[in-house]
């Protein structure tokens, strides 16, 4: 079994157009939750989001490029140009022939699906751009980012709606570890923000029209985001043979299915995904100081989710810090878990846990360290990262500080 | 990307068709042979179908052609003098 480190993380995210903005805002517990700027929003009940602003695709991609990336791929693209670069690494020969990508996305080019429904439907037009199916498409980003960098070895997209990004994400890990791969390029984008994104998860009334407060007894629901998060996962003595910065070690991964209910949460499937992370990883409990909750701020996911951290740690539950960074960043469905995975980095290279902003009220269904409003300093040795999906498939992987 | 007119005159279909064509090929209008094949200038399949698409928009017609079997569709893409002409046929057949 090959040890696995991260050498490279990039994202375009609500707090920031790279990793280094990203931490920076999440440190100071900035929130980028605000008015959606799309068309039709008057005819919206939700108008809030976690929108990437001041965005213009033309500064990054050509005309013939825009023709071919939906704004999933575009944000893909973008993550991955700052994780590869960061890693050094260029790839050509048999590297390339063996290093894949995986990436999770839940709704893929849905901004193109929402446009073109529109062109045909609404103005009534009876021909469409040739190139909408190779866009819209789901695996559209990973493609593109094989193309862009020559990776030529295994490589898919994963979509298990919230926990595309953390399936993928421990798929590359596994591919890495048994060494099937010596690197991988993974994480995950969504790009859900358009008229009929909104208005299908309006439809499911779990949507909060104000603020997304994870944990909080004042708690009223989720808010959609958008973005992206790549890393680059390296076999460990690969990494080390050429001499590459190390960010941290990834440990472990373990995944469930509830088996129960398409939406409802069930604490068994998350706890049995959670000790599972932890078994596989071959750690004590006591280790863990740090997990970036999957933390919706929906009724039933925040205390779900609370109750089997509880279940799973015991004691040692009311010792270890849990935050969620949706509360500044939104719900990036398929791409959620890429973007929060940069908050356990974060509490393990720079020792700074990320707080959940938006905190009211305790909620005593909730009664563990949340890190309410402002970041905090610690020393993290290990921390875990959930992601439950509805359809009850979950997926938690472990980190340890490098 | 659809050039119509230029300078406040209608251009002819010639004129728009190479404009078209030029524009996917990223060459100057006056850089396209009536001569020359598609490949000549660059355009690979998906050239070809986005110039199509382009062609039916500023055209307002229906282009016959199937990407599976380019030589079989009815509709010459040999050269760009063969486009031109058959885009000329597809006009004069809507308004005849």
């Amino acid at each position: 079994m090959k040890r696995v480190v991260i050498t490279g993380a990039g994202t375009i995210n609500p707090l920031g157009a790279n990793v280094p903005a990203t931490l920076e805002a999440m440190r100071e517990g900035r929130c980028g939750i605000g008015p959606l700027d799309i068309a039709d929003v008057d005819r919206l009940s939700i108008q809030i989001g976690g929108q990437i602003k001041d965005y213009d695709e033309a500064t990054h991609f050509n005309r013939q490029q825009i023709s071919l990336y939906d704004r999933f791929t575009q944000f893909t693209l973008l993550a991955a140009r700052e994780a590869i670069g960061q890693s050094g690494l260029t790839f050509s020969g048999a590297l390339a022939d063996s290093s894949g990508v995986i990436l999770g996305t839940s709704g893929g080019g849905l901004n193109t699906q929402d446009e073109n429904y529109r062109a045909v439907y609404q103005a009534g037009k009876n021909r469409v751009h040739p190139f909408i199916v190779p866009k819209l498409m789901n695996n559209a980003a990973a493609c593109h980012v094989s193309m862009e960098w020559n990776l030529r070895g295994p490589s898919y997209t994963v979509a298990t709606a919230c926990a595309s990004s953390n399936h993928a994400m421990g798929q590359a890990f596994n591919m890495v570890r048994c060494g099937m791969a010596p690197v991988m390029v993974t994480g995950g984008s969504e790009a859900m923000l358009c008229f009929g994104g909104i208005k299908a998860w309006e439809g499911l009334r779990v949507m909060s029209k104000d603020a997304c407060r994870p944990f909080s007894a004042t708690r009223n629901g989720m808010v959609q985001g958008e973005g992206a998060g790549v890393f680059v996962f390296e076999d460990y003595d690969h990494a080390k043979a050429r001499g590459a910065e190390i960010l941290c070690e990834v440990i472990g991964f373990a995944m469930s299915s509830d088996a129960s209910d398409i939406v409802m949460p069930s604490k068994q499937g998350a706890a049995r995904a959670i000790a599972g992370a932890v078994k596989d990883a071959r750690l004590n409990k006591e280790e863990v100081g740090y997990i970036n909750a999957h933390g919706t701020g929906t009724a039933a996911n925040d205390k779900t989710e609370c109750a089997a951290v509880a279940d799973v740690f015991g004691a040692h539950a009311d010792k270890l810090m849990i935050s969620s960074t949706k509360s500044m960043h939104g719900h990036l469905i398929g791409g959620t878990g890429a973007v929060e995975l940069l908050a356990c980095i974060m509490a393990l290279r720079d020792g700074v846990v990320a707080p959940t902003i938006g905190y009211e009220e305790p909620d005593p269904e909730c009664a563990l360290d949340v890190v309410p409003n402002v970041a905090r300093d610690a020393n993290i040795e290990v921390a875990l990262s959930n992601a439950f999906a509805f359809g009850g498939l979950n997926a938690v992987l472990a980190l340890r500080k490098h | 990307m659809h050039p119509r007119t230029t300078g406040g005159y209608e251009m002819s279909i010639k004129d728009q068709v190479i404009a078209i064509i030029a524009a996917q090929a990223m060459l100057e209008p006056a850089d396209i042979g009536l001569e020359n094949s598609l490949e000549d200038i660059g355009i690979d399949s998906l050239g070809l179908v986005e110039s199509i698409f382009a062609i039916e928009e500023t055209f307002d017609i229906t282009v016959p052609f199937n990407a599976n079997d380019p030589s079989a569709s009815d509709f010459d893409i040999s050269s760009i003098a063969a486009i031109i002409a058959a885009v000329e046929k597809l006009k004069t057949e809507q308004t005849g």
